[in-house]
């Protein structure tokens, strides 16, 4: 028995150094790709601002002073004041937790549902699959911004509704993945072998067949996040996403449109703001396909 | 084997239209509370501004006194022969308001998808054509950009410089482009170019790599060689076959185009389904919402069959999955 085992328990440690070595490929690469890196450093330092927005904010984010309202950009309020006399800077980095935790909260869900369904469809029978398969073509069926409506409306706004809206969204991408990625390895020898020292089909599912899925998951995680939070700001803008006095890029902008004329600079802040995170992402995610390419390991 | 591919992606299509249907018809069914009294347009709180009896024949009018799904088939069969009930505000029925409002949302995107295929050509062939000068970095910042830019945000900007600054175009508002052309073109402007944006930006990055890989081809080497001009080098020749893969991009982008014209059309006070769709939802008319959200997935859908229809017989060499 011991014996059987030796040939699996090689691959596996022979898989853990490659991957260890892909890793720090990764990183070479991305530090080579110059837009890639870019990318990084703005989700890097987006991340820190929600991090840190007590710290970093200026002024108290919810604080209404009539007196200072659509104020320019000064001194006293860097990027100037909304409709409310609120400092628009320090809302803008208050903003950055809220888009983080609904791009978090959005990711984790379609990442938690669409795995499983794409391990399931791929691994399961040709029924499983193509009854699960027809499931996530009726969710891609809908365009990903009307469904997020349709459901906020049903379900109302707010957090919770924004997870459920946003993360139904991204499964069948999860699900597509994975099950692209289980349906190429699981005849592979490896995989037979590991059958064959009596490995629960659980068991080499999760150990030996998901570990492959991580590259492509990583590259969707990062477009996926960009997603989530134009969503987010979508449909706060429209008045269906976070409740005022939120913090939220999207429903800054909402607040200031009827003010449009009298101060256009405080809308062009919290666009700008989505416009820099949702470019570090796409760059990332971009620059991730640039380096799970195994061409670019060649040059 | 072309009539057979269509068969085929037809009969693919039965049940995703089906299950899009299922999951219209449960829009409803999720909303918290009493769904008749959210058909009904009141809130739990007002049940007692309505009789049992009104509650009762809502009820069975509505079917919601029998099973789940008997009320789903009864529903989808009054959908198949155009009945979607009426509108709770203005009690109008809701495919002729729908099909009233369709109209201005199809002229929107057909503006908006010639206003971004007029953005990406030539971005797009400047940038393969000068690749790594100025010039393609500024057509790649530009792509880069343009999918990375709220399109609401991009929508106020416009209204600031254009209306607000500049007073050229009117901020909101519709012309018939039958009954008023001239009108249709200054309101429809800003707009298009702000739906035309989702397709410019991702379409430029297309063109680019699908010419540099043309124009690195033997054929365009040998025509190149023959001392044909320029022009028909690269427009008869690299342009063309660069075209025919991007029909899958224009295609697709114009479908979510049209899933996005909901906010929009809502910016720019458009009066077209997008625009139909959030009335219902801020006056939680649930049918409309229902009826609109209906009608631009199975539009969608089409779309998308269509796209992949033409590009099979662009390039036969497609399979089906």
């Amino acid at each position: 028995m011991k014996q059987e085992s030796l040939p699996v328990a090689l691959t596996a440690a022979d898989s853990a150094n490659s991957h260890l070595s892909r890793f720090l490929d990764a990183c070479r690469v991305i530090v080579r790709n110059r837009l890639a890196l870019l990318g990084l450093i703005i989700v890097c330092a987006w991340l820190v601002t929600a991090l840190l927005a007590p710290y970093l904010a200026t002024h108290d984010a919810y604080e209404i002073n009539i007196a200072n309202r659509l104020q320019s950009p000064s001194s006293d309020h860097w990027l100037g004041t909304d409709s409310l006399g609120r400092d628009t800077y320090s809302r803008i980095v208050f903003g950055a937790r809220t888009a983080f935790e609904v791009a978090v909260g959005a990711v984790f869900l379609g990442a938690f549902f669409g795995i499983p369904i794409g391990a399931i469809a791929g691994f399961g029978g040709r029924w499983v699959d193509a009854a699960l398969m027809r499931v996530m073509d009726a969710i891609i069926a809908f365009p990903g911004r009307l469904l997020a409506i349709a459901l906020v409306a049903s379900l109302g706004g707010g957090l919770y509704s924004l997870y459920i809206a946003l993360g139904i969204n991204s499964i069948p991408s999860y699900a597509r993945i994975v099950r692209a990625v289980v349906l190429g390895q699981k005849e592979k020898e490896y995989v037979q072998a590991a059958r064959m020292t009596g490995e629960s089909e659980l068991s080499i599912l999760f150990l030996q067949v998901l570990p492959n899925c991580l590259s492509p998951l990583l590259i969707r995680v990062s477009l996926d996040f960009a997603h989530a939070i134009l969503a987010e700001s979508s449909l706060s803008f429209l008045g269906l996403g976070l409740p005022p006095p939120t913090a939220s890029w999207g429903l800054m902008l909402k607040e200031i449109t009827p003010f449009l004329q009298l101060q256009p600079m405080a809308a062009f802040f919290p666009g700008l703001t989505i416009s820099l995170i949702i470019l570090g992402f796409n760059l990332l995610g971009d620059g991730l396909r640039d380096v799970f390419d195994p061409r670019q390991y060649e040059r | 084997m072309f009539a057979r591919y269509i068969v085929q992606r037809i009969w693919q299509l039965i049940p995703v239209l089906l299950l899009v249907s299922m999951a219209v018809f449960l829009i409803v069914r999720i909303i918290p509370g009493d769904p008749v009294l959210v058909m009904m347009g009141i809130d739990a709180e007002e049940r007692s501004r309505i009789s049992d009896e009104q509650y009762h024949a809502v009820q069975q009018q509505l079917g919601f006194d029998r099973p789940i799904y008997v009320q789903y088939l009864s529903w989808l069969k009054r959908i198949v022969q155009g009945d979607m009930g009426l509108s709770l505000r203005s009690r109008r029925p809701i495919f002729e308001t729908i099909f009233e409002r369709f109209p201005a949302t199809i002229y929107l995107a057909i503006a908006a998808l010639l206003t971004g295929v007029a953005i990406a050509i030539p971005a797009g062939v400047i940038a393969a054509m000068r690749q790594n000068t100025g010039a393609d970095y500024a057509a790649m910042g530009f792509a880069l950009w343009g999918i990375a830019m709220p399109n609401f945000w991009l929508a106020l900007m416009l209204i600031v410089l254009f209306s607000v600054i500049l007073g050229w175009l009117p901020a909101i508002g519709y012309a018939s482009p039958f009954e008023n052309p001239v009108g249709f073109l200054q309101h429809a402007c800003l707009p298009a170019v702000v739906m035309g944006m989702d397709l410019a930006a991702p379409l430029t990055r297309y063109i680019r790599a699908e010419m540099i890989e043309q124009l690195s081809q033997d054929y365009v080497r040998t025509a190149w060689a023959k001392g044909l001009p320029s022009r028909m080098v690269i427009v008869r020749h690299a342009l063309k076959n660069s075209l025919i893969a991007a029909v899958t991009v224009v295609g697709l982008q114009t479908a979510r185009i049209l899933g996005g014209s909901t906010i929009v059309e809502t910016v720019f006070s458009w009066p077209g389904v997008g625009r139909l769709l959030i009335e219902g939802v801020y006056s939680r008319d649930y049918p409309i919402v229902q009826g609109s959200v209906l009608i631009i997935a199975v539009t969608y859908v089409f779309i998308n069959l269509f796209v992949d229809i033409v590009y099979k017989w662009l390039d036969p060499r497609i399979q089906l999955e």
